[in-house]
Formats: structure tokens, sequence, C-alpha cells
């Protein structure tokens, strides 16, 4: 029998739920919870999902976090990498140190570019990714910290700077998911502005509102983020034996 | 004809003022014998164009960086360089170019096919174009009119990559998982400085005995000097020879957070030759 879900695994399901549809391409996560999301996808309802090891190449089967006990399926340098964001076909799963009402957000730098306060991990590919394809975000630490007016510098692209973009580029740019260790968001409104979609369990939406820097709108259909079942709950322990997920996000 | 040079013979032939392109990724595969080379030298003012890692790092403690075209710096392993978030957090690299890091891949093509700039949406909307203003945009001349960014060619005046093998004209090979753009930085660099250096130098009928054909994406035309240097690319990784020195680069990352203990590091390990830098590697 699966152990009895606790908070880090809702989130390994919602985290996964991003990636539902994807069919195959190239469902990549960046970080503990976003890896373990794509894997978990793939190795339940989205078996078509593409994941990699994190180096080079294509896993088939399950990988689980932190081994290197792999079945190679295919090979993806960082040019591959490249030409298969630029062609779409990749959906990402990655953090962000501050993210606003429209999805905008940072990972390089607070305060100012030519002398920031912080140096963070710089643009990297956040651009890039977030114009040619879809890119969800995972926030361990839901607050006012992270979530604010607006970011010190974009490094990856919201709706609102989209939208003075390409026909091309309007018809392509989709952030699907913002997941918290609080609730689950995406910007499924009128004006593509941040909406809570579900609430963890035991979690209120004043709670989210409080630890929130702007005003968030909420779904009509607002439901509870849902448990993994005994299927999920049995893959997560595969994938993730070493329980890295429980020190991630203690309940 | 033998293109054989030692590190410290490479760098004597770069001037200060230059634009030097680095291969590698982050903390992996690269030219660090050629960078502790330039280290000794009094080679300064450069351009550095690269996915920066920890020769980012030490060229910055140096002081030897005027101006730095980047698509990030990282250790990888340890997720911000320590020398260079203390330049960027002090302000001490004059001129920085932030670039995304397909656009610096696309800067990189362009340069190496001798045209003026490649188009793309990678950067469009971001932050890259509001602290790069002398980016230019470009409207495609066909039915959809569509407007791009079109990413400036780079070219460089010297360039260093390291390689697993190469035979002493400069035909070389990678055996790892990934060659990243070494190949666009070599392409994209002025005849007369692209250095290769290689953890052993074989002969031509060699080549293949350790790789496929497959591994062999640089060759002489895009070289004109190969330095043999073995652990050349330490401590950061150079598979299937070695991977990266984790507890060495704890090590350097620690001494690199206090004035005090780096200068006690650059002591240790820095201060003489390269056969001095791997003997203290050793005696660790």
């Amino acid at each position: 029998m699966p152990a009895e879900p606790r908070l880090a695994d809702v989130i390994a399901i919602a985290c996964a739920e991003a990636f539902r549809g994807n069919g195959e391409i190239f469902g990549s996560g960046m970080g503990i919870m976003p890896m373990l999301g794509a894997r978990l996808a793939r190795a339940t309802f989205e078996p078509d999902l593409m994941v990699s090891d994190g180096v080079a190449f294509y896993v088939d089967g399950d990988l689980p976090i932190g081994s290197s006990d792999k079945t190679v399926e295919s090979w993806i340098p960082f040019r591959q990498v490249f030409d298969s964001l630029w062609g779409g076909r990749r959906h990402v799963m990655m953090g962000a140190s501050q993210i606003d009402r429209f999805g905008n957000t940072n990972i390089a730098n607070i305060g100012p570019h030519n002398q920031p306060k912080v140096q963070l991990l710089g643009v990297r590919g956040g651009p890039g990714n977030t114009i040619n394809h879809d890119v969800s975000f995972w926030i361990p630490k839901h607050s006012t910290r992270v979530f604010v007016e607006s970011v010190d510098m974009a490094s990856g692209v919201g709706y609102d700077r989209a939208a003075r973009l390409s026909k091309w580029v309007q018809a392509n740019h989709r952030l699907p998911r913002v997941v918290t260790n609080l609730a689950v968001l995406d910007f499924e409104t009128e004006g593509n502005t941040m909406q809570v979609r579900s609430l963890h369990p035991g979690v209120t939406i004043d709670e989210v509102n409080e630890a929130t820097g702007f005003e968030l709108a909420v779904a009509e259909t607002l439901a509870e983020s849902r448990a993994p079942t005994d299927e999920e709950m049995a893959a997560i322990e595969r994938l993730d034996p070493g329980e890295l997920r429980y020190r991630e996000i203690p309940n | 004809m033998t293109k054989l040079v030692t590190p410290d013979e490479a760098v004597a032939t770069l001037e200060s003022g230059m634009t030097l392109g680095i291969g590698g990724w982050g903390s992996r595969r690269k030219p660090m014998s050629l960078i502790r080379a330039l280290l000794r030298s009094n080679v300064t003012d450069l351009t550095v164009v690269t996915y920066g890692g920890p020769d980012v790092g030490l060229l910055c403690a140096a002081g030897k960086i005027r101006k730095l075209v980047y698509g990030f710096v990282t250790l990888d392993s340890i997720a911000l360089e320590p020398h260079f978030r203390a330049a960027r957090q002090g302000g001490t690299i004059p001129h920085v170019v932030e670039y995304d890091e397909g656009m610096l891949q696309w800067g990189l093509y362009a340069g190496s096919l001798r045209l003026p700039f490649l188009p793309t949406r990678a950067g469009l909307g971001s932050g890259v174009i509001d602290v790069n203003p002398d980016l230019k945009l470009v409207t495609s001349p066909y039915d959809d009119r569509e407007e791009l960014l079109a990413v400036p060619a780079i070219r460089m005046d010297a360039c260093f990559v390291h390689m697993n093998r190469s035979d002493a004209r400069g035909n070389s090979q990678y055996l790892g998982p990934d060659i990243y753009f070494d190949d666009l930085f070599l392409s994209a660099t002025d005849i007369g400085h692209r250095f290769v250096s290689c953890e052993k130098v074989v002969a031509t009928e060699s080549l293949l005995d350790e790789g496929s054909f497959h591994t062999l994406r640089i060759n002489r035309s895009m070289v004109d000097g190969v330095v043999e240097s073995p652990n050349g690319a330490h401590f950061t990784s150079c598979e299937p020879d070695y991977d990266r020195d984790e507890s060495f680069q704890t090590e350097y990352a620690t001494a690199a957070r206090d004035p005090e203990t780096w200068h006690s590091f650059v002591n240790t390990y820095l201060a003489g030759s390269e056969a001095d830098y791997q003997e203290a590697v050793r005696a660790r």
C-alpha cells in the first residue's frame, strides 16, 4: 500500500497536471518538484511525454530523481535543446524569484541591471523559452517577495508584454500554470491576469491573497487541489525514493 | 605542419584589448589551463564572449575583463559564480552584454557565417531588449511582415576551447555528451589566435580509436594552435576523461567569498606554472 499523501505529493500532482495533454514533446522540469512533475505525468496519464536526464539524453521508462541508472532513448545536447524550444516542441516548468500579475518573471537580478543589489541566475534561457513554447512555474514559497507588482528584470515574457508583439507571438505565447506551496494559479482570465485555480488542502483564499503583492482573480470553478490516486502515489514513491520532495516541502 | 604550442606560448600571441571567445558551458569542459596562462600574463582589457563558468570568475577576480558578452555565468552544481556575483554587485565589469542563451548561439552562428545578423524571436519583449538598447529589430520581407530581433554577429580576435583529443595539426575530437558551441566559437574567430587545448595529442590515424566519426566536429582549418594539456579542464568536467572536481570547486567557491582566503587560494594554486598547479591539485 502506498503511503498517505502529504502536501508535497499534492504538489507533485499539481506539477504533473501542468503537462496534461502535451503529448510527444519535451517535458522539462528545472528543480526537484518540476522534474518529479514531468516524470510523474509521463509515468501515469501522459505516456508520450519525453523527459531528459538533465545532461544530454532523453530517457525511457522511470528515472528516479537523483539516479543515473538510465535507459537512453535519444540524444538532446544543448544545440538540440535550442532547436526543440525554438520549434515549440517543449514545455518547461521552472522557478522564478519574482512574478507579476501578467506572468512576467525574473530569475536574473534584484535591483538595477547595471549594478544589481543581488545578482541571481541571469536571464538564462527565459526570454527564448517564454516566447517560443509553454512555460509553467514552480514557486516553493508563496510570498509578497515573489508575487510582486512589477519585476526588476523580465527574464520571462508575460501576457502584457506578449500582447505588444506580433500576432504570431500572441498566438503561441502561453503560461499554463503557476504552482506554489499554497495554490495552483493560471492566467485563463479575460485580460490574462493571474487567478487562483485551486487551493491546496487546508489553505484559505485569504492566506493566498495575503501572500500576494497584487490583486488576484479567483476562478469560478475554484476547487481543492486534488490528492494523488493510489496508482499515482505508487509512481511518486518510485520516482522519488529518497523523498527529496518532503525535504523541499515539509508538512 | 605541427601546430603544437604550450599554454604560455599561446597566450604570448594575444594582446590587451582583444575580443576572446571561450568554449565550454558553465563548469563543463572549460579551457582552464589556457585561462590560468592568461592569469599569469599581462594581457588585460579583454572583451570576453562565453557561456561562462569559473573562467569568467577567475578573469573577473584578476580584473582582466572590460566587456563581458554572456548567456550566463554559473558553476552548475553551485548556481552562482562567486567572483562574477561580486563583480556584478560591485559594478566592476565596465560593460556587460547579457543575452538569452539562444541569442548568444545565434550571434556566434551569424559571426561564423559572415552574416551581419540572424533573426529570432528569443529576446523579444524581454528585459534583454530593455538593457541592451543597441539591439535592433528587423521586419520579415515576406507576407507575414513579422517583426523579429536581429541578433548582431559576434566576431572574435582569439578563441580558447578544450577538447578530449587532437592531432598535431588541430583536427579535434570531443568524446563527451555535448560539444556545446565550441565549433561556433572557433568558426567565428579570425585566423591567427584560435587555440584548442586537449587532454591528449594523438596520431591522426588514431582519432577514430575512441569515438565514431561523429565526434570529429573540429577540423584543422578551424585551429591555429594545439596545446596538449592533460587535466587541462580541471576543475571543470571533461567527460569521459574525468568528472568535475566537486570538492576542489567547493574549495574555490568558498575561498572566493573573502579577499583573505582568496589570496591564500591564489598563492597555493595560481602563483606558479601549469605544472605547479597540477602538482598542488595532486597534493591536496
